[in-house]
Order: structure tokens, then sequence, then C-alpha cells
């Protein structure tokens, strides 16, 4: 049986008709959502949009009350726990940067690598020359090659910002997403993790949660605005900010 | 620089570490056997089968630190796994005595003589032969603790509520085995050994051959421990030990890595309770007290959690303490004292004896390796302003 045949959609991400409710309060309303594969997305909203909900429903931490949610047009990520989604190739890089503070940088990306994660194979591994090659890579890309060594804890905020977005190149994804990547960064921080971005987007599918509209603007892709756990609108940035409904939820009635 | 040098400091200690051990297990038998009783180099057997325990206990601490200080699972029932590992150790001696119990007779042992047995119960099958009871001392705390941890991890219970739950394990232990019906000795355990492998137990050689026995085992199980935490398995643990749910989204399964060094600790843990017993002397369910489970836990954190070597240094140090205090007028003290000793570590050495240690070596080597560098380039002539460093 080909696979192809059993596609229920192109997309890569296929969220539709989606509700999470906590305690009766509606995280997640009537979500529908589509990203195509090699699709750059930014997602915007304001606190409480259900922007990070919606990517714990993706990522397997937090199983949908009702809804469709499909990856590269075949499995429904709803049934599958956080490691089985990691093993079909979604990535995810966390609000808060989580690094593994207390090993070196490179062990945290030897660590991110899509090779063998059994018990049996990390017993027995031993390092192979296209593995440290990889992660001679991904530190050049993240601009940590000085910092190899050094724990990942002693980095500075910007830096563990790279170096999870460096685990998720090592993880190598079909679909990445990335919560709040330029958090906390100073401006030419931001502009370098845009470039990264926009690099990675080359050969990967990429959802980018962040709140600093200048990042949005000079990633130049398509916007989509959550808003109580709804879409409010899409399009481009600037359809987006001028839309009356999305500046009166950013700036209260 | 510093996971390198960490490493390499860890790669020191564990070279002494190493050599202690093994020439404790051999000089101090040889000095027992060898030299006059009397003489003032020559060990004791009382001070033998002392020691004995202690390396004993020094292993129930390192597979307490393969789990706790490497992956944080803060077991507080692991005395269960020594104690069940004791238990099929002390079931084989029991079987050794044949007619020469009280009762004389020649398949049960005198308890159940005196609780009207009329044969022998199933559990008690194949225990009369060594390789059987050698086999079950890793197999029944292994089988326990995968079931166990299979349930408990695939569960995702974690931190406190799985320190409560391996406590109410070791209780539970601790009830069912005081019964006198459950065929294991009841309250009053099994004791009065005489033979093991057609050795006496009492003997002076027996007891020294054990001795080294057990540092042979504290060797080989240091090895395997050092062996897992330096496999790229390790630094998986340290990731779930740091941040297990990130961990997890890099597609690792979590509680297939728990699950793993559970069972290994636990199978160690057996393996320090069977060597125990026979140089003890007895075995009751006393020993699955659940203070004994958290004493053990403190010896890991006054040796330094995570390091391994401490594990086993803050065993023998706490003990040989013990002993020392609880000999003396200090005795209703001690568990003050093991208290007070608790919270000071954790107040004052929260990486522990052998962590603060390494911390400070490495430090002043740092401190040394810079000032070598200050002279040397002063002696090449090179007057450099001083930088602001």
């Amino acid at each position: 049986m080909n696979v192809m045949d059993n596609r229920a959609t192109s997309a890569m991400l296929y969220l539709d008709g989606v509700h999470v409710s906590f305690d009766g309060f509606h995280a997640i309303n009537n979500l529908s959502l589509t990203l195509e594969p090699g699709e750059m997305r930014a997602i915007i909203g304001p606190n409480g949009a259900g922007k990070t909900t919606m990517m714990d429903i993706i990522t397997g931490k937090t199983k949908p009350d009702e809804g469709t949610v499909l990856f590269d047009g075949v499995t429904d990520l709803t049934r599958l726990d956080e490691t089985r989604i990691a093993e079909l190739g979604i990535g995810r890089k966390f609000q808060k940067p989580t690094v593994f503070e207390s090993q070196s940088v490179q062990d945290n990306l030897l660590l991110a690598l899509n090779v063998d994660h059994s018990v049996k194979g990390t017993l027995f591994w031993r390092g192979s020359k296209a593995e440290s090659e990889r992660i001679d890579k991904v530190l050049e890309t993240i601009r940590l090659t000085e910092a190899r060594n050094r724990l990942a804890g002693s980095l500075s905020h910007g830096q563990k910002q790279w170096l999870e977005i460096g685990m998720l190149l090592a993880q190598d994804p079909k679909l990445l997403l990335v919560d709040e990547p330029v958090a906390g960064m100073t401006d030419v921080e931001t502009h370098l993790t845009a470039e990264l971005l926009k690099e990675i987007n080359k050969t990967h599918t990429v959802m980018v949660v962040e709140h600093d509209m200048t990042f949005v603007r000079e990633l130049g892709v398509k916007v989509t605005c959550l808003h109580e756990g709804t879409v409010l609108a899409e399009g481009t940035i600037d359809q987006v900010s001028s839309n009356e409904r999305v500046i009166e939820v950013y700036l209260g009635r | 620089m510093t996971p390198h040098m960490l490493t390499r400091s860890l790669d020191r200690s564990a070279t002494i570490f190493l050599a202690v051990v093994a020439a404790c297990g051999i000089l101090i038998p040889l000095s027992n056997l060898l030299l006059p009783a009397g003489s003032f180099l020559q060990v004791p057997t009382y001070l033998v089968a002392l020691w004995g325990k202690y390396v004993c206990y020094a292993i129930l601490a390192l597979s307490i630190d393969l789990i706790w200080g490497y992956c944080g699972i803060l077991s507080l029932g692991h005395g269960a796994f020594f104690a069940l590992g004791g238990y099929a150790m002390g079931m084989y001696l029991m079987r050794q005595i044949g007619t020469r119990g009280v009762y004389g007779n020649p398949i049960l042992p005198d308890f159940m003589v005196f609780l009207n047995y009329s044969k022998l119960p199933w559990t008690w099958y194949g225990f009369d032969m060594f390789w059987f009871a050698a086999l079950m001392v890793l197999l029944v705390p292994g089988l326990l603790a995968f079931c166990f941890g299979w349930l408990a991890f695939r569960s995702r219970v974690t931190g406190v509520y799985l320190s409560i739950i391996t406590q109410a394990m070791t209780y539970a232990l601790l009830l069912a085995f005081f019964r006198n019906d459950f065929g294991f000795g009841g309250n009053n355990g099994l004791t009065d050994f005489k033979d093991i492998l057609g050795f006496n137990v009492q003997a002076e050689g027996t007891r020294a051959a054990l001795f080294a026995l057990s540092c042979l085992a504290l060797i080989a199980g240091f090895l395997i421990c050092r062996a897992i935490v330096s496999s790229k398995l390790g630094k998986v643990l340290i990731a779930v030990r740091d941040a297990e749910s990130r961990t997890r989204f890099l597609g690792y399964r979590v509680e297939s890595y728990k699950l793993f060094v559970f069972t290994v600790s636990a199978c160690m843990a057996g393996v320090a309770g069977a060597l125990y017993v026979p140089q003890v002397g007895i075995i009751n369910p006393s020993e699955f007290a659940p203070g004994n489970s958290i004493e053990a836990v403190i010896w890991v954190a006054v040796g330094g959690r995570g390091t391994l070597v401490g594990a086993a240094l803050g065993a023998v140090v706490v003990n040989y303490a013990k002993t020392f205090f609880t000999s003396g007028m200090l005795a209703p003290y001690w568990l003050f004292m093991l208290g007070a000793l608790f919270i000071l570590v954790t107040l004052l050495l929260p990486k522990g004896i052998v962590g603060t240690f390494n911390a400070w070596w490495d430090q002043s080597k740092e401190k040394r390796s810079a000032a070598a560098m200050a002279s040397a380039a002063a002696e090449d002539g090179v007057t450099e302003p001083k930088m602001a460093e």
C-alpha cells in the first residue's frame, strides 16, 4: 500500500476543530490551522491566547478533548506520546530556554542528534566521525564553536536560546516548533536569530511563536493571530496588524 | 574546559578509590590471618567483620547514588532490595544447617519445625543449591524493582511521590516478613548459620574471604556504575535528572532509562545484602525498616551525590561514626547526631565531602596553572601591565 494514497491532506501539519479545556476554561476553542511543507509561519497573540497550549497539543504533552491533529497528512498526533512524536520528526524549542545545564555545549548537541535513542544503543554508543562532523556543523551555525566545551549553564541567555535552536538542528526534525526564540535577546541577537531561522526554513517547516513584532516583520512570513484559543486573523504582517479586531485585542477595548 | 577537568578529576579520585579498596581487600585479610594475634599490625577478626559490613553498606550506597545522583530518582526504599538479597542468602545458609539444628530436621529449618510445618514451602525450593540462591540474590530484587519501576515510571510518578511509594513498598515488605505464617522466620528472621559452601561461617578464614569478596564486589559495582555513567546513556540519565520533559521531547523514552538503572541498582543492592548476611550472621525483618533506607540516602548525601566515590566514602564514614558513638555514653543521642549531620551537610557541604573536595581541587588547580603562567611570563622578561581580570 502506498502511504501517499492514505494522505488526508497535503499539509505538513493539519489542525481542525481542536478543543481543550482545563477545569472549564477553554484554552483552545475550535482551532483550525494548516501548515504546508516547507512553510514558515509566525504565530502571534496576546497572553493566554493558547499559543503554548497549541504547541503542547502538537507535541503530545496535552491531549485535546476533541478535534483532529494530523502530521504529514497521515499521522494522528492525538494518540501518540511525546517520545513517539519526537521520533516522527517534530522538534520543539521551549519558551524558557531549556538546555541541559550541567553538561557541555557539545554534549547537549550530542544528546539531541537523531540517532539510536534506545537504552541499548546509548549504553554501547561509540562516537562516529559523521556524528562529530554534524555537531561541528551545528556549532558553526549557532556560533558556539568556541564555547563547545563550556557547561551549557554558563552560557548567556541569548547563547542558551541558540543552543536550543542548535539542538533542534541536530535533531533534524521535519517540523520545528519554536516558542519565543528572541525573548530577552539584544537587537543584534534578534536580527541574527531571524537570519538563522530563515536559513533553517530553507530545509525545514517551521512554526514560530513570538511577541516581538520587529522580529516577526523581519521574518517576512505569513502570520496567524490567535485569541482566546482560536484563529482571529491570518495573512501578511501588514494585513494582520491593520486588522481592526487584532488591534482591539492587543490594545484592549 | 570545565567538563574535561571534571572527568579528569573523577578519574583521579576513581583511581585512588580503586587502589584503596583493592589494598584493603588484600591487606586486611592477610594481616588477620598471617600475623600473630595481638600483634600491633594484626587486624582482629571482629574488626574484619565490622569493616566487611561497612563495605556492604558502601555497595548499597553506590547503588543509591547511581539512581539518585545521576538520574534523580530518590528511592527511600532501597533497603528493601538489600534485605531481599540478604534473605535469599539467608535461606541458602538455613538449608545448609541440615541436621545440626536444634530439632535436627534434615530438611526443615528450626523455625518451621517449631511452627509445625509438615513440609518445605515451595518458596524455599532450590535454596539448598548455592548457584540457585546466588541467582535469586540478583533476580528477586531485580524483578521487584522491574515491576515496581514499570508501573511507577510509566505512570510518570516522580519526585517526592515516588519517594513516598518506595517507603510504602519497604514498609509493606517489613509487615509481611514480620508474619510467622509468611514462611521466612517471622520476627526472628533467619540466624544460627553454620556453613557457606562447606566452610564454617564463623571461621577466621571464611570471614577474611568474605571481606575480600565484599571488596571485590565493591570494585565490580563501582566499575559497572562508572561504565554506565560515563557512556552516552549516562549523559541521558543526567539529562533526565536535570530536565525530564526536555529529554522526552528529544525522543528519548525516559521511562525505559529509569527502569534500566533502577533495576541494575536494585540488583546491586541485593548483592550487597547477600554479602552482608553471612558476615553479620542474621537477617530479620528490621532490615526492611524505612529508617534504614533513609539512613542509606544520608550516607550518599554526606559523601557527595553523583560522584560514586563519595557514596562509598559516605557509607563508611557515617557508619564508622555510628559505631564509634553508639558504643559510648553518647549512644542515646546517635539519632540526633545523625539528623544534625544531615542538616549540617545540606547547609555547609551541599555537594558532600567528595563533591566539595573536587570543586576545591579544580579551583586551586586553575589558580596554580594561572600562577605558573604568570611566573613564566615574568621570567621571560615580558613586562605586561596587569590585566584587569
